[in-house]
């Protein structure tokens, strides 16, 4: 048989000391080469220009401006997060209701919409007619500052829900139970017991939520105003100012490069101090006094559970689910109207330019997973299993934040920097990027995945005669699959919702979501105006964005689930 | 004063009963073991008395409170698990202390229980160490010391000699029986091992498949056990399958397969006739060799297998039916007894105990 035939040549080939080297050698070649240094060298190249970006003292304060907006709002969105997030994932975890999967799957909801279209969807909901502005006759929260952090605060939620039920699941309630036994009501046992123990997921939960924060793009952009800025939306209004005429190449080029570089180095700055100093806190266990106990008897129980249920559910359906979906109805309007909807699917007038987009988004979110899987496994068991001796795997591991941490939009710059003139076409470009942005996402959820595999199962597996290859199919791959898929669906999810790099990378390559960042811009005349798109149109392009999404994650979430069980 | 009551209390899972019906009493200041076979539901009993569980009807009390819809925290109990539950995050001397401070006690109060606990399990050193640097035996310590630092009167373990091996465990379970007697401790011991429960326990209930088959101190158990069940699972028993053929008084007379006869004692409601099964305990039995006597008064057979187990020699015999029967004997007082010997077996008869033979078979009976 075909296949016996290849495992044989794959399991002698595993068993060659050398070739298991050259893999990994070529994992930890393709991660220095494609991913971590083209955007640092990039940057580099057009450091110089940032003398001729401070000859405009202006622009160098709006700059410093909207580099500090970006880091309060980083700051503040990543704590609310936490703070709706933490009953959230409890009540996920802990209640036997029926209705929590349910509520789990919908957590995942805004993650899967691209932000782009989330981004119309919220402005559509806090400030124009349509949504709940049009009940009070006034836009309840105008584009700029505010509505920024409710964008922020919804696109980031889910992923610190997700951490945190991921940890609250693993987490061993036998912890908490002796806290209970010895006299501590729940909220005192968690506090002082399962937060304690459950920090590390704390601390990354507020770590993904700050860098999510700091590097989205097209939704800012979106529902910004014409005033606001952060970093990422400065960098591309350079842009836009460039294609205008209004500033110089070098202008732009040494702006964006002095956004850029002060964006990387504070971020590192403020990880840096999320590790140290959330590694070193401690919550005390002497209870402030005496007083605190009583106060957390009371909220302990009955009453204060179903407030604290309430009010989890309220801010979770009130302030990010509903203005999630929000771009439903002007969808639904649309496919009403009838006109637009035979359109759409007919592709005619603008349409067709929506459909390739799409299928850009699609294409391009295929091959960036399977590439990344395929780079990231390696890297994965590298870390994971310290093939290399402890010092190198660590490093590995704190060199894969560093892609987290960059502001997408940063990374997409100093790669277009890095790859200028080569000849790289701008679709492989893309796929770099991509790569770049996802890829440690893909080998964080791995290698913790492989870790938790007892390395005796492995053991054991050899000393039952399996070679590496048999050792890697059945046990590794199995135990794993669960983690594969949600990895991939991340890397996934991530690609087809990007914008910021993309925006930087290409410009004439439009992506789905960028698509839609133009089209708001049409609509609220920024940028180049495009003939036929309304509001109709939009939340059509919107609707239907989300549409596949949905399909897509259902289709997977099917797959893992089936898997998850095998 | 804190008696702990469990009346008709059930447990499910879905369809299948974890607790079924049970009842039972433990007395103020007793030593009590819930004795069973993996999966019989001791812990699930054990988690309902501490409130870590829900249950689905009945009633708990400890003392003349009703507790069953009260959390755990409001027992005043302590309890040591099975993987010991040591907070991780917390070394030794901030493990056994949290009890006191989460009760409020001042600091002072709560470094004098400490200082007392600990010295009752015998730790005075590295309290500084995590739970990770620690030994089994040392974890087991502070587990029992964190559960009596919180200062309830009841003391609920779950196999809290699991994880130890063999030669601590032994040692340690005196001691834990020890320290709930002198603090006057009401202690419920969870364990599989019935040597265990045996040796440190006042009363033993012997559950299986949800249910209390057998209340009764270890002699009472092992001496007159009730079931079939009992019989097998606490100590060791031969279990031989015939016919009553005559009764005089409590004296029987049993028939085993291939017509074999032999005498028996009748503590029950058995008739003439009836499927019986016997239970004789190994070590009840005289060996002696050669075929000696007529019938009746012995168990004729050959040895056809023996096994050194350090203090005792097991013989394994084929009787002249076909039954197989065990005995123990002494491995350095007696000579031992060579293979294919023929041998003559007896055993005092009111220590042969009839039970009627079980309804759904002896295997499943004596399955666990
Ligand atoms: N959370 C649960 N969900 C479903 N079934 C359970 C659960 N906990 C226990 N059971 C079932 O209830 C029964 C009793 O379990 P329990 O843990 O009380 O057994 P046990 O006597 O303590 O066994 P062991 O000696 O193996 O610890 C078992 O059949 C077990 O499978
Ligand atoms: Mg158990």
């Amino acid at each position: 048989m075909l296949s016996t035939k290849v495992m044989d040549t794959l399991n002698s080939l595993s068993s060659k000391k050398h070739l298991k080297y050259t893999i990994y050698l070529a994992a930890i070649i393709v991660f220095f080469a494609i991913i971590l240094i083209p955007p640092i060298i990039g940057i580099l190249i057009k450091a110089p220009e940032i003398g001729n970006f401070l000859n405009y003292p202006e622009l160098v304060n709006t700059a410093s401006i909207a580099i500090v907006n970006s880091f309060v709002i980083g700051l503040i969105v990543a704590a609310l997060d936490l703070f709706a997030g933490i009953p959230l994932a409890w009540m996920i975890t802990r209640s036997k209701s029926r209705w929590m999967s349910i509520l789990d799957t919908l957590a995942d909801l805004p993650f899967i919409v691209p932000t782009a279209a989330l981004g119309y969807s919220l402005l559509l909901f806090w400030s124009s007619d349509s949504g709940i502005s049009g009940l009070f006759g006034s836009s309840i929260v105008s584009p700029g500052y505010i509505l920024v952090m409710f964008l922020h605060f919804t696109f980031s939620f889910p992923v610190v829900v997700r951490v945190l039920v991921g940890s609250m699941l693993d987490y061993k309630m036998e912890y908490e139970r002796a806290s209970r036994t010895m006299g501590a009501p729940p909220l005192t046992a968690a506090r002082t017991v399962t937060f304690p123990i459950l920090k590390p997921s704390l601390i990354a939960a507020y770590s993904l939520a700050f860098a999510r924060s700091l590097s989205e793009t097209g939704a800012t952009f979106i529902v910004a105003g014409l005033l606001f800025q952060n970093g990422p939306v400065f960098i591309q209004n350079l842009k836009n100012d460039l294609t205008a005429g209004a500033i110089t190449t070098a202008t732009y080029e040494g702006g964006t490069v002095f956004t850029s570089i002060i964006l990387i180095a504070i971020s590192l700055v403020i990880f840096g101090v999320i590790r140290v100093v959330g590694n070193r806190m401690r919550l005390p266990l002497g209870f402030f006094g005496k007083k605190l106990p009583v106060f957390e008897k009371k909220l302990s129980y009955k009453k204060g559970v179903l407030t604290r249920n309430t009010l989890a559910l309220i801010v979770f359906f009130g302030i990010i689910l509903l203005p999630s979906v929000f771009v439903a109805l002007p969808a639904f309007q649309a496919i009403t109207q009838g006109t637009n909807l035979v359109d759409a699917l007919t592709g005619a007038g603008i349409w067709a330019s929506f459909w390739n987009s799409l299928l850009l988004s699609y294409v391009l979110g295929v091959i960036v997973t399977l590439l990344g899987i395929l780079a990231g496994i390696p890297m994965a068991i590298l870390i994971a299993r310290k093939t290399f001796g402890n010092l190198p795997s660590v490093i590995l591991d704190s060199l894969m934040n560093v892609p987290i941490i960059v502001p997408s939009i940063a990374l997409g710059v100093s790669l277009r920097f890095f790859w200028q003139g080569t000849g790289v076409p701008d679709f492989a470009l893309l796929v770099l990027a991509h790569l770049a942005i996802t890829y440690p996402y893909f080998v964080r959820s791995m290698s913790a995945a492989i870790e938790r595999i007892p390395i005796e199962l492995e053991d054991a597996s050899k000393t039952l005669g399996a070679k590496p290859f048999t050792v890697f199919k059945s046990i590794v791959l199995p135990l794993t699959k669960y983690s594969i898929l949600s990895g991939a669906i991340i890397v996934f999810t991530r690609s087809v919702s990007e914008t910021g790099a993309t925006l930087a990378v290409t410009s004439t390559l439009e992506t789905a979501p960028v698509l839609i960042v133009n089209w708001v811009n049409s609509i609220r005349g920024v940028g180049t105006a495009i003939a036929g798109v309304n509001q109709s149109t939009v939340g059509l392009a919107c609707g239907l964005l989300i549409l596949f999404s949905f399909i897509v994650l259902f289709a997977l979430r099917l797959l893992t689930k089936k898997k998850g069980k095998a | 004063m804190p008696e702990v009551r469990v009346v008709n209390v059930t447990k499910k899972y879905g369809k299948l009963y974890a607790l079924n019906n049970v009842s039972l009493t433990i007395h103020d200041q007793e030593y009590f073991s819930l004795l069973g076979p993996s999966g019989c539901g001791k812990t699930t009993l054990l988690r309902l008395i501490a409130g870590l569980i829900e249950h689905d009807s009945g009633e708990i009390h400890i003392g003349d409170r009703r507790v069953d819809k009260d959390p755990p925290e409001d027992r005043e109990i302590g309890f040591v698990f099975q993987t010991f539950a040591l907070f991780p995050h917390m070394n030794t001397w901030d493990n056994v202390l949290y009890g006191p401070k989460v009760k409020n006690y001042d600091s002072k109060q709560a470094e004098t229980i400490g200082h007392e606990v600990l010295e009752l399990v015998k730790l005075s050193e590295r309290l500084n160490a995590y739970p990770s640097e620690l030994s089994g035996g040392m974890m087991q310590r502070i587990a029992v010391a964190r559960a009596l630092a919180a200062g309830g009167k009841i003391l609920l373990l779950d196999e809290p000699l699991g994880q130890l091996d063999a030669k601590v465990r032994n040692d340690i379970r005196y001691e834990i029986r020890r320290m709930a007697k002198d603090l006057k401790l009401t202690a419920i011991h969870v364990t599989h091992d019935q040597q265990e429960a045996m040796s440190i326990s006042d009363r033993i209930a012997v559950m299986k498949k949800g249910k209390i088959v057998q209340i009764g101190s270890p002699k009472e158990l092992y001496m007159h056990p009730n079931s079939l069940f009992v019989a097998f699972f606490i100590g060791e028993s031969n279990l031989l399958e015939g016919y009553v053929t005559k009764l005089e008084g409590k004296n029987a007379e049993v028939e085993l397969r291939e017509g074999y006869k032999i005498q028996a004692y009748n503590e029950r409601d058995i008739k003439v006739g009836d499927r019986v099964v016997l239970a004789i305990r190994p070590e009840t039995c005289e060996m002696k060799l050669g075929l000696i006597g007529e019938g009746l008064d012995g168990l004729f057979g050959q040895i056809e297998k023996t096994t050194f187990e350090g203090t005792i020699v097991r013989y394994e015999i084929r009787l002249v039916n076909g039954d197989r029967f065990v005995i123990n004997r002494p491995s350095l007082t007696e000579e031992w007894v060579k293979l294919g010997q023929e041998v003559t077996i007896t055993y005092p008869k009111e220590k042969a105990h009839l039970f009627p033979y079980p309804a759904n078979g002896l295997s499943d009976e004596i399955s666990v």
